[in-house]
């Protein structure tokens, strides 16, 4: 490495960044460090990788329901979508999603509101901002709630135990979880106002929005890709995992006594996600992996920010990409860690 | 089960289906003019009716229908199969709606306002598809930027390796037990050398095209080849590593499946093209396509070597022990007996791991080696061709689409083919 003038440090990350980012969640300028600059991209790295994992979620159960649906359409319905969305290359989805259908989509000067307050433009979506006072009430009373709940759960838990009595927990958290929060904007002092997204003209024809919270188009078609992308899998998860449950169990729960309630909760729902956690996690695994991707429509990612503009403008090729390597390798392994706990402590516990 | 519909059901079942198919018919043919004729025969109804009305209509015909036994064939397929409840009524329905309403658009896009004559922008008149632009662009995406006058060379070239595919097929009985030797060895070595005379040239009298100029889904083509028979025995050497007894092979093994496993394919890619020259001697010169390839067949054998662990553990230790109790080696044991039955049960994984590499090539678009989505990004630019991105990925999505459920489907006859009863 010598003779080819390359020195290896990590010297550069303190130095000035000197670029700029699209979107980023904190603030951040060309002034600040590289360092900064990298926590700033893996930010955004996790929130698509979020939004990723909530929405395959919601699509993919919803998907595998409907492929064990007795509706012969609905049946058919899904397994096309899951044959036609998973055979199709994700780079190929997340190019047509940001090339060829967002561009369709209106002028901000042309655009139509959805809900009243929202505008879906060629320039992305803009929605109202939230303005909070005293947000560390309301936050704090929320994490009161879920506390309560928790130990609620386990009180709950020894109840039923020691004394068979079951308490009705699910309306307790829930209730427990509207009225703290309405408690603080009645009591603590908290308000919320919410700031409209307004079209303003910068020029004869150019005009913005400006106010609220703009999500631009990258971030739009990467989620949407990755996510129609995963739930296929997950989806094929969810449906083995329900087959996965022998009618006997159902048969069986019926017989001792459980309503259909307490069958889906107490005997159904346990054993398949047994089944469903292992594979769904390496889903999760894989979109985070797949947010990658993002480098190539210009989403301002951790690779294409680290891995991309970083490494061109300091030449650091090692120390960079071994940098952005070893994130990616932390995620993974720490998600796969805290899998792999859960999945010892449900797995059956053979005498 | 039924709303309080059903109490104004007339007592006779035939009078029931007869309402219930003619309110049924009225809702799907108002939804079927409206969207193919644009036609709404229902605009007497103010604002929200109107828009539901066919939904309503067909909820209540239906509901009309539904029954224990009528006796008709078609009528009790339908209650059995689409209209089991109320919540499934509603879904059939929208279904049906969608379905009708969605058709007219795309076809008109897709086929009756489409273009596809002529060889200029200018042919693309219509409001719909202007297949034109694929028609123009089809060789460039075929082939890349491969000169035209040679394309032949590529296409003899898939052939011949195809052919050579096959001559599994037409060994000898007395031959057979070097199958698997001629596939693991001898024959991507005859394949390598087939693409590197043929497509790159330079021998023979061919003229040397290079490899920057390769392209198109013929390059999906060789770099899926390549790494699909390349990762396979590294995969399964990987994976008989990581059950080996030798803490030093297995812990090696660990280490290699769980690193590559953790990064993403584009930071190895960005690697095999930035990083990797650095490590080389400076006289040495490595071709990026060949870089390429060998970054992605590392990554997936990682992916093939989990696969085939699992297949390895599924196998019950009687197989073991009985292969050792008849003398057998550990090389021995393993070819013969293990991974045989091993890599039957795995068939479908492995069939995922090549599937899944064979969605993957697209990404190495990302190293400026112009594969279909890279030929489709410099189509998109071109001046003369702007705003035809959609017809662009449409096309790419068909092509890959068509590929990757063939083999799904491929991968499940097989699946069928080999299971045994164990």
């Amino acid at each position: 490495m010598d003779n080819r003038g390359i020195d290896f440090g990590f010297g550069f990350l303190k130095q000035e960044a000197s670029f700029d980012m699209q979107f980023t969640l904190l603030d951040y300028d060309g002034q600040d460090s590289y360092a900064w600059a990298y926590v700033v991209a893996l930010l955004n790295t996790l929130l698509v990788s979020f939004l990723g994992i909530i929405f395959c979620t919601i699509l993919g159960v919803i998907i595998g329901v409907a492929r064990l649906s007795q509706n012969f359409l609905i049946r058919n319905s899904a397994a096309w979508y899951v044959e036609f969305f998973r055979n199709i290359p994700l780079l190929l989805q997340i190019f047509f999603w940001y090339y060829a259908a967002l561009r369709a989509l209106p002028l901000p000067e042309t655009a139509e509101p959805w809900f009243g307050v929202t505008y879906m433009t060629i320039k992305g979506y803009y929605i109202p901002s939230m303005i909070w006072e005293n947000l560390n009430v309301f936050l704090s009373c929320l994490i009161a709630a879920i506390v309560s709940i928790i130990f609620i759960r386990i009180y709950a838990r020894k109840l039923q135990e020691r004394e068979g009595k079951q308490l009705p927990v699910f309306y307790i958290s829930i209730g427990l979880l509207i009225i703290l929060p309405l408690l603080s904007f009645l009591i603590g002092g908290v308000k919320l106002d919410f700031e409209l997204p307004v079209l303003k003209q910068l020029a004869q024809t150019s005009f913005i929005f400006e106010g609220g919270i703009a999500l631009p188009p990258e971030l739009i078609a990467l989620v949407v890709a990755l996510s129609l992308y995963t739930s296929t899998f997950v989806a094929e998860c969810v449906r083995a995992g329900i087959q996965g449950i022998s009618k006997g169990q159902k048969e069986a729960a019926a017989s001792v006594g459980l309503n259909p309630n307490q069958i889906l909760k107490l005997v159904i729902m346990p054993q398949a996600l047994r089944i469903i956690i292992p594979p769904t996690t390496n889903q999760y695994l894989n979109l985070t992996k797949n947010s990658s991707l993002a480098a190539a429509i210009a989403y301002p990612d951790l690779v294409l920010v680290f891995a991309g503009t970083a490494l061109m403008q300091t030449g650091k090729a090692i120390e960079i990409v071994g940098i952005t390597m070893l994130t990616y390798l932390t995620i993974s392994l720490s998600i796969a860690a805290l899998m792999n706990w859960y999945n010892k402590r449900i797995e059956i516990k053979e005498k | 089960m039924n709303i309080s519909l059903s109490k104004i059901k007339t007592s006779n079942p035939i009078t029931n289906i007869y309402i219930g198919s003619f309110l049924l018919s009225l809702a799907i043919f108002d939804v079927f003019v409206y969207s193919f004729f644009n036609l709404n025969i229902t605009s007497f109804l103010p604002g929200n009716l109107n828009l539901f009305f066919p939904l309503i209509i067909g909820f209540i015909g239906l509901s009309f229908i539904r029954m224990e036994y009528s006796g008709i064939k078609l009528v009790d397929n339908i209650n059995k199969h689409i209209n089991p409840s109320n919540f499934n009524a509603l879904l059939t329905l929208l279904i049906i709606f969608t379905v009708l309403k969605a058709i007219p658009p795309a076809l008109s896009w897709m086929v009756l306002d489409a273009n596809i004559s002529g060889d200029t922008k200018a042919a693309c008149t219509g409001t719909g598809a202007c297949w034109t632009y694929i028609k123009v662009w089809f060789k460039r995406f075929m082939y890349g930027m491969y000169p035209n006058e040679l394309h032949w060379r590529i296409n003899s070239a898939f052939i011949l390796v195809i052919a050579l595919g096959f001559v599994g097929y037409f060994f000898k009985e007395n031959l057979k037990k070097y199958l698997a030797l001629y596939y693991v060895v001898i024959y991507p070595i005859i394949a390598f050398l087939i693409i590197y005379y043929l497509i790159s040239g330079g021998a023979f009298g061919l003229v040397w095209v290079e490899t920057g100029a390769w392209g198109g889904l013929s390059l999906t083509f060789i770099v899926s080849f390549f790494c699909l028979i390349f990762c396979f025995p590294l995969g399964m050497i990987l994976a008989l590593g990581r059950r080996s007894n030798l803490p030093a092979v297995k812990y090696v093994s660990i280490c290699y499946i769980e690193f590559w496993r953790g990064v993403p394919l584009i930071t190895v890619l960005f690697m095999s093209s930035v990083m990797f020259p650095m490590f080389l001697p400076e006289d040495f010169f490595m071709d990026k396509l060949v870089r390429v390839i060998i970054a992605i067949t590392l990554f997936e054998a990682a992916y093939c070597a989990e696969v085939i662990r699992g297949g390895l553990q599924a196998l019950p230790r009687g197989q073991y022990d009985a292969a050792k109790s008849l003398g057998m080696g550990y090389w021995k044991m393993h070819i013969f007996v293990i991974l045989p039955q091993a890599l039957k049960l795995v068939i479908p994984g492995i069939a995922n791991t090549f599937l899944a590499l064979v969605k993957d090539t697209p990404l190495i678009f990302v190293v400026g080696l112009a594969e279909i989505a890279g030929m489709l990004a410099l189509a998109k630019t071109n001046p003369k061709w702007l705003g035809f991105a959609m017809e662009g990925y449409i096309f790419a999505a068909i092509i890959f689409w068509i590929i990757c459920y063939a083999m799904s489907k491929y991968s499940y006859n097989l699946e069928q083919k080999y299971k045994t009863e164990r």
